[in-house]
């Protein structure tokens, strides 16, 4: 059973084509990865699966249902971390997972065991009373993976989140998620930019670039295809090696469109 | 579901308020600045005008001071969250952008309040005399819809605005005339034809004329029409903000 259908999917931002035209299915219990260079329409892609931006065309199913129409029924199958931080700061560590278990609908009882466990697996247990702002960004990463996990998700959606992870806390958390995996057939949806992370953990890997999927298959395919030695070259003959832009923040691209259309 | 999803966005304002110690002090000093060199200031004239006490006179306007400004500052927190992120991870819970909403202005609309309360006890430190104290709970009702309206005016502008520049703009080009031309601080008898106009239109001028005509008696229009006022424009700002808050896209 596919677990996330995606069929002609495309979103423009004015004129830029963000996402062009894209397709992919991912099976339930999978881990799939999903790479491209800055701005290939990674994030844009995620945004629209987890209902935060409406697609310009094409179909999503997320757990069976239509983010578009449906979102409630697609929030409740999936946990996210996202790639900026989206912790609030002033609360503890231990309220922003409460907030995040009441929003979610938990059960008392059960949100409170949960949330122990969680802090506990992430190792943030004895900061649990201290408020985020006095944390590392690495702790902040390791609460909010305990975070997206708390409402038992059916689908982890991890947008780059390795990044600034040191090689201990990365392995943990990736050790962490193929347990759960394995145990409850989580199915697990991830960007990076680490090219073995992705050889290592994923078994399908999608590389999208210029808003579209150049590629599909596991590191081997994709190796085999190009007839390149590892994923990294495999990549960079997918992609090319022009260095892209930095992505900007949503902000910096609404006011670059609405610059281009107050020019035109 | 969605009222445990109002509840706990209205108490994560709750415990940000708390463990704000600065910022409440802060946001004291200026009804305070206000209400000193307004009411001391002018307090001469005024009594010799015939027109009373004007500490009286003008700390309800003061009052109300305190919760536009703190409410409004409270709504446009929708757009720190935004650069810091939160905004994302409450868009995506399984709730309707409604009831973020409606938790999140109650909430700042709460915090508000409870500023308005402190400026109130630094008025009657200052020497403000209630005639009536049995109308307080009334006074409350007004402090609360004010509140409210300007909670749900700030998170409609959070919504939409993406920097502090736009913020500078609310505030200097709504805010600061909307309390200016309220009759906050002067008398409605005798202004100026297209002044009285305008002041007539700024939905605060009711706030400020029922909160006066519940504290010190001297109202300017009735109260049914100023409470009235008052519940039409909330719940109009509200629908606004409400609308607003569910076209982010982050």
């Amino acid at each position: 059973m596919n677990v996330i259908e995606v069929s002609h999917l495309s979103r423009s931002f004015g004129e830029v084509k963000a996402v062009n035209d894209i397709s992919f299915d991912v099976a339930e219990g999978e881990i799939f990865a999903f790479l491209g260079p800055n701005g290939a329409g990674k994030s844009t892609t995620i945004k629209m699966l987890t209902t935060l931006l409406q697609p310009t065309s094409g179909t999503i199913r997320v757990n069976g249902h239509d983010p578009v129409t449906e979102p409630n029924a697609v929030r409740k199958s999936f946990g996210i971390v996202f790639q900026d931080p989206a912790v609030d700061d002033e609360l503890t560590a231990w309220e922003n997972m409460e907030f995040h278990g009441v929003l979610y609908g938990v059960p008392k009882t059960r949100r409170r065991a949960r949330i122990d466990e969680l802090l506990k697996f992430v190792e943030l247990s004895d900061r649990a009373n201290s408020q985020v702002k006095e944390f590392s960004g690495g702790m902040r990463r390791r609460l909010e993976i305990a975070r997206g996990l708390l409402h038992t998700p059916k689908i982890v959606f991890l947008d780059e989140p390795t990044l600034g992870l040191d090689p201990q806390t990365r392995n943990h958390m990736w050790s962490y998620l193929q347990q759960l995996n394995k145990t409850d057939k989580t199915t697990v949806f991830f960007s990076t930019h680490y090219m073995e992370e992705a050889e290592r953990v994923a078994q399908r890997i999608a590389i999208i670039d210029h808003g579209k999927i150049v590629a599909m298959g596991s590191a081997d395919a994709l190796k085999t295809k190009t007839g390149t030695e590892s994923l990294e070259d495999a990549f960079l003959a997918l992609t090319g090696s022009a260095i892209r832009e930095e992505e900007g923040s949503s902000a910096d691209r609404m006011r670059m469109v609405h610059r281009a259309r107050r020019g035109r | 579901m969605d009222g445990a999803a109002i509840y706990i966005m209205w108490r994560r304002q709750m415990t940000r308020f708390v463990r704000s110690k600065a910022r409440i002090v802060a946001s004291l000093a200026q009804p305070l600045l206000f209400l000193v060199t307004f009411g001391f200031g002018f307090s001469a004239v005024f009594r010799q005008a015939g027109a009373g006490n004007y500490i009286d006179f003008l700390a309800p306007g003061i009052v109300l001071m305190g919760i536009v400004f703190s409410s409004v500052f409270s709504g446009i927190e929708v757009m720190w969250d935004r650069q810091f992120g939160f905004l994302k991870e409450t868009l995506v819970a399984p709730v309707s952008r409604i009831a973020l909403m409606i938790g999140r202005t109650l909430g700042g609309a709460t915090v508000a309040f409870l500023q308005g309360c402190l400026v109130l006890i630094v008025t009657l430190v200052v020497g403000f005399r209630p005639t009536s104290w049995w109308l307080l709970p009334a006074a409350f009702i007004v402090m609360a819809l004010v509140a409210i309206i300007f909670t749900a005016f700030g998170t409609a502008m959070g919504a939409r605005i993406k920097d502090m520049q736009g913020f500078q703009l609310i505030m200097n080009f709504i805010i600061m005339p909307i309390f200016f031309l309220s009759g906050a601080l002067f008398p409605l008898a005798g202004l100026p034809a297209v002044m009285a106009a305008i002041v007539h239109i700024d939905p605060l001028s009711y706030g400020v004329d029922a909160l006066r005509g519940l504290l010190i008696n001297a109202a300017q229009f009735p109260l049914v029409l100023d409470f009235g006022i008052l519940i039409v424009v909330a719940a109009v700002i509200l629908s606004i903000g409400a609308y607003f808050f569910a076209r982010i896209e982050v």
